[in-house]
């Protein structure tokens, strides 16, 4: 083997290879790079050795300290469940009515509804719990079911027209689709349900639709409209309605007879996290009824 | 292809004879581009100034040492720390005063005063803080007396570490860190009970239970201080601290600055005791400002950058004049004017009251001003209405329209406080709050040191005011004080 090439400026061994007429020179690799390669492979083997790292037949090596993710991720949530429990206990002794009228409990079941509310209700109510047509508006005081807090806790558990076995369940037919009602019966009820909440309507129609609703509305809406809530049957007289209050939204309700579903939170969250949920609904809806409101002097 | 070889063993065997030529290119090579730190041993020196850092050294380890330990009765569940930086509670505790996140603005306030008082002071008096206040100065100086009482003073220093290694050195050099280490864990140790309970704290720490940030903190103000004030020192001032740059340009030739006074000294050069004085100056070169100087520099080269304005010259000088029979004062805190003066055979004049001098005054008086009324003014309730958006206003069945605010009332006071909240700007409207009694006005109870969020609602029975929004407030009051907090009532669209 001959003599190594040297550069003649640096006095560098040159690799011998010349490309374009530049030569490349073979200068050591930096140290601190040689050591922290050496500082890898030596880490690489203490891993081997301490964490789970040579495949098997039955599995992996555990490795000396039995390092395991999922174990981890049971040890976090066990942590998570403790450090909640205190707020937890402290939801399911009260009462509704003590969680709401207690400052402290009170912030407490806001900020657990607030999330929860966020993560599961949002999606069909609305984020601020306004509702949407066909999903009805929390924020005001027109309740299918009964805004008061148990009536509220009541709907979340068993929802409406779910798998619950004590599910809340109303039945507007369809009248139309059905074939129960004519179009022009369908028409005349759509004066009648436009008078009742307090618009000028077509007299003549109100009149032939008379009778109309006593046979086939009064049993729900009552012969007066103003609703029932024992069987989620909506107050005719206001105008805030599920599926919209105009001539068109109210014959497309008699027509098609839409019912909405609402799953049955129970099971899905502890009694704890629905009363919060429920005292979140309620005082976001302005506690529910409006009542002991007192008149401000203007 | 670079094979991974370590080959930065001695080339010179691999080559044979060195040619003159490559002896030529090895001093041709780049020699690094960093000059090596030149060792600095200050010698102890005796003398009004080193009193005075001494005196101030001890008041400024005092001060921080005692001041976790004061206590301030606090009611209730507060910290009876007098000053305290709760971050687990959000709160600045300073003897009677408590400040919230949101005010960190009297921080700011009390920083702009520090730098203000700062750009005075050395605009009239040289870098008086690097010299006397400066934490770096004040432990450099402690471990500077550390290193002295095992190593003795600047020349067994110098043989110390020059002499061969030995059981002497060995020991001496292991008992000066250990100290060292030792008062840098007690830096380390003492800051983080600023911030937690001290009492308590020194307990858990020691028992392993504390927050593992006050470890980590103690860890890294242990480390800065050993490596700081041990091993970096001067450098410290003169390569990582930006004060020496920004401190040089509040000064002027009207600023008592260290100074050699060449019209004094100069010529310089050794005096035998029967010469005469006449026809040279009284620097008798004896080297003696140069080797007390922690910052390694020569005075009688005149105002330089790494000059901190200690002093110690000043001492080591008058010491020499003493000796030599020559009146003090050949180097002294003066100004540059006064020597130029004095060069020409004129009367030096002082002035302090100079433009930037008034400019930092007059700053330093309306900051000053600016906090005062701040705290004066200072509201025990701070109150915010939060209104709902979404929705932004609500219908109720008998056509009414319903708004939803979120009133968040903190309580900066230690008691509780009752308050009452009325609402104004829509006529017949009614003010209720869930959960809570209803009353006229509302009437509310608000923790003392909380932030209570109250969820409140509007209702304006229906009319036919159009979409839209009006212009509303809270009407806040608690005792004598009062607050209005403007807001709005929007209606929503129309049946």
């Amino acid at each position: 083997m001959s003599e190594p090439e040297r550069d003649e400026h640096s006095g560098v061994e040159t690799t011998g290879h010349v490309w374009d007429g530049i030569r490349e020179l073979d200068n050591p690799l930096p140290r601190w790079w040689l050591w922290i390669f050496y500082g890898c492979i030596v880490v690489a083997i203490v891993y081997w050795v301490l964490m789970p790292a040579w495949p098997g037949l039955n599995g992996y090596t555990p490795g000396i300290l039995k390092q395991s993710d999922r174990a981890a991720v049971a040890q976090d949530l066990q942590a998570l469940q403790a450090q909640r429990g205190r707020g937890e206990a402290m939801l399911a002794t009260a009462s509704l009515q003590q969680i709401e009228a207690d400052p402290a409990l009170q912030a407490h079941a806001l900020s657990v509804g607030q999330s929860v509310f966020g993560d599961n209700c949002a999606t069909c109510h609305g984020a601020g719990g306004g509702g949407n047509r066909g999903y009805p508006n929390l924020r005001d005081d027109v309740w299918l079911w009964g805004g008061a807090l148990e009536e509220i806790e009541h709907t979340l558990r068993v929802g409406v027209r779910s798998a619950h076995p004590e599910t809340r369940t109303s039945q507007m037919p369809a009248f139309g689709r059905e074939n129960m009602l004519t179009a022009a019966q369908v028409s005349d009820l759509t004066e009648y349900v436009v008078r009742l909440s307090g618009r000028p309507a077509n007299a003549a129609a109100v009149g032939r639709a008379q009778q109309l609703y006593a046979d086939n509305c009064a049993a729900c809406h009552t012969p007066t409209g103003v609703g029932d809530r024992a069987v989620g049957a909506p107050n005719l007289t206001d105008r805030e309605w599920l599926y919209g209050s105009d001539r068109e939204s109210i014959r497309g309700q008699i027509h098609n007879g839409r019912n909405g579903v609402m799953p049955t939170w129970e099971g899905r969250f502890s009694p704890g996290v629905i009363k919060a949920l429920a005292v979140y609904i309620h005082v976001n809806a302005g506690g529910g009824e409006a009542s002991g409101a007192v008149t401000v002097a203007p | 292809m670079t094979i991974i070889i370590d080959r930065s063993r001695d080339r010179s065997k691999a080559t044979g004879p060195v040619s003159i030529a490559e002896k030529q290119r090895e001093k041709d090579r780049p020699q690094g581009l960093y000059k090596a730190r030149v060792p600095i041993y200050p010698k102890l020196v005796h003398g009004q100034w080193r009193w005075i850092k001494w005196a101030l050294l001890i008041v400024m380890l005092a001060i921080y040492y005692i001041t976790p330990w004061i206590r301030w009765d606090r009611p209730g569940a507060l910290p009876d720390q007098a000053v305290l930086v709760d971050f687990d509670g959000g709160r600045f505790y300073f003897f009677m005063i408590q400040l919230w996140p949101q005010e960190v603005y009297f921080i700011t306030g009390l920083l702009v005063l520090s730098a203000l008082a700062l750009f005075l002071v050395t605009s009239l008096f040289g870098r008086l803080w690097c010299g006397y206040a400066c934490p770096q100065t004040v432990w450099t100086d402690l471990y500077i007396y550390v290193e002295r009482m095992f190593e003795g003073d600047r020349n067994a220093r110098m043989r110390l570490d020059a002499a061969p290694t030995s059981f002497n050195k060995l020991w001496r050099k292991a008992g000066k860190h250990a100290v060292w280490i030792g008062v840098a864990f007690g830096t380390g140790g003492a800051w983080i009970f600023y911030f937690h309970d001290a009492p308590q704290l020194i307990r858990t720490f020691w028992v392993g239970t504390a927050p593992m940030t006050a470890y980590v903190s103690c860890a890294i103000l242990t480390f800065t201080t050993y490596v700081f004030a041990g091993h970096m020192r001067e450098q410290v001032c003169t390569y990582m601290c930006p004060w020496p740059r920004i401190q040089g340009a509040m000064l002027d030739d009207q600023s008592f600055q260290v100074t050699y006074r060449y019209d004094r000294g100069e010529p310089r050069g050794p005096h035998k005791k029967t010469e005469s004085w006449e026809g040279r100056g009284d620097c008798i070169d004896c080297n003696q400002c140069v080797v007390v100087c922690p910052m390694g520099i020569d005075i009688r080269d005149g105002a330089q950058l790494e000059c901190i304005n200690c002093g110690l010259c000043i001492d080591a000088c008058n010491e020499v004049m003493e000796k030599v029979g020559r009146p003090r004062g050949l180097i002294a805190y003066d100004t540059d004017s006064a020597v130029a003066a004095r060069s020409c055979g004129q009367k030096p004049q002082h002035r302090m009251i100079r433009p930037r001098t008034l400019y930092y005054g007059v700053a330093l008086l309306i900051v000053s001003g600016l906090m005062i009324w701040g705290f004066s003014t200072r509201k025990t309730l701070d109150v915010h209405a939060l209104r709902d958006r979404n929705p932004a206003s609500v219908r109720l069945h008998d056509g009414a329209v319903r708004n939803g605010y979120t009133l968040k009332i903190a309580n900066h006071g230690f008691e509780a406080a009752t308050v009452e909240v009325r609402y104004d700007g829509v006529p017949g409207a009614t003010l209720r709050s869930p959960g809570r009694p209803a009353s006229d006005p509302l009437t509310l109870r608000v923790d003392p040191n909380r932030v209570t969020s109250v969820r409140v609602f509007v209702t304006a029975p229906a009319s036919d005011v159009a979409e839209g929004s009006r212009p509303a407030s809270f009407d806040v009051r608690s005792g004598d004080e009062r607050q209005t907090v403007r807001t709005a009532f929007e209606y929503g669209e129309l049946r």
